[in-house]
């Protein structure tokens, strides 16, 4: 049998790989989209642990993380559509408006 | 080496390759993809940990939905090639990234390590009962302990949509910015 340890890590591997899309990406849509990585990466660390410990709660977790996730997706992406429609880019690097 | 681990292994190396090309890809369409490539692989490992139900809400919800609203969007912006991702050298190095990344997952790794589930060697897996992540368990407990949480996701979701038309809607007076203007005004504000 696998142990629950295997799971955990590989999130972490996958938490780590969302992590150097948003620092190292300089395209908006992907560093939003490795945020749904990270996202994805806690809930199967809590599926595992869910499973691990026999107990159904991190099912319902996992369920509203997702719910966030698509209300999240939903506002981000319009924000997106409406800051390319004023700056005719998605480079991150030009959206410095607010820069002190 | 028996069939869990081998397709654990599997989806585990399929979930990272996806993930790794996801965020190196220069076309956007293509990433997305890969996204749902990882997400798919992902949504094995669900379903064999036994959460059968979420790992169809995965591919459903996920791979179907946000992805291909994501899709849409790539779509809607009309991105005309490889426009201006140009090299700035921002103020921090692209190797400090890498290696502040490294660190979290290293980090993460030694505090899993130290604490998850030391106590049986063969780790997980106490048998569970039939119904272990089924639609009905997790809607007994969706819908009794879990039911105050469940309705405001729901205001959640509302909040969200109308956010999204309000945050899109263009006014009513605005005109498209013609396509010639537009690269003039883009270096506008950007110093």
């Amino acid at each position: 049998m696998i142990p629950i340890s295997a799971y955990l890590i590989l999130a972490a591997v996958l938490f780590g790989i969302g992590t150097v899309g948003v620092l190292t990406s300089r395209n908006v849509i992907v560093i939003f989209m490795a945020i749904e990585l990270m996202l994805n990466a806690a809930n199967l660390a809590l599926i595992a642990f869910s499973r691990g410990l026999n107990v159904l709660d991190g099912h319902v977790f996992v369920f509203l993380v997702l719910t966030v996730a698509a209300a999240e997706a939903a506002v981000g992406l319009a924000l997106i559509v409406l800051i390319f429609r004023n700056r005719e880019s998605i480079n991150i690097d030009r959206f410095s408006i607010m820069k002190w | 080496m028996n069939l869990d681990t081998i397709v654990f292994l599997v989806s585990a190396v399929v979930a990272v390759f996806g993930a790794t090309m996801m965020i190196s890809q220069r076309n956007t369409v293509a990433s997305v993809l890969y996204l749902i490539l990882s997400l798919a692989a992902q949504a094995v490992l669900y379903i064999q940990l036994g959460a059968l139900f979420l790992g169809a809400v995965l591919i459903i919800v996920y791979a179907g939905a946000i992805m291909v609203l994501f899709l849409f969007v790539i779509m809607l912006l009309n991105l005309r090639g490889n426009q201006d991702m140009g090299d700035p050298p921002g103020p921090v190095s692209r190797f400090t990234k890498y290696l502040v990344s490294i660190l979290l997952v290293i980090e993460l790794v030694f505090i899993i390590r130290g604490v998850a589930f030391d106590t049986d060697a063969s780790g997980i897996m106490s048998m569970v009962t039939d119904d272990f992540g089924s639609v009905k368990a997790v809607a007994m407990l969706l819908f009794t302990d879990y039911l105050y949480p469940f309705e405001l996701t729901g205001v959640l979701l509302l909040v969200a949509i109308v956010g999204a038309v309000v945050v899109s809607k263009r006014e009513k007076d605005e005109t498209p910015i013609p396509a010639d203007q537009a690269s003039d005004n883009s270096d506008r504000g950007t110093n």
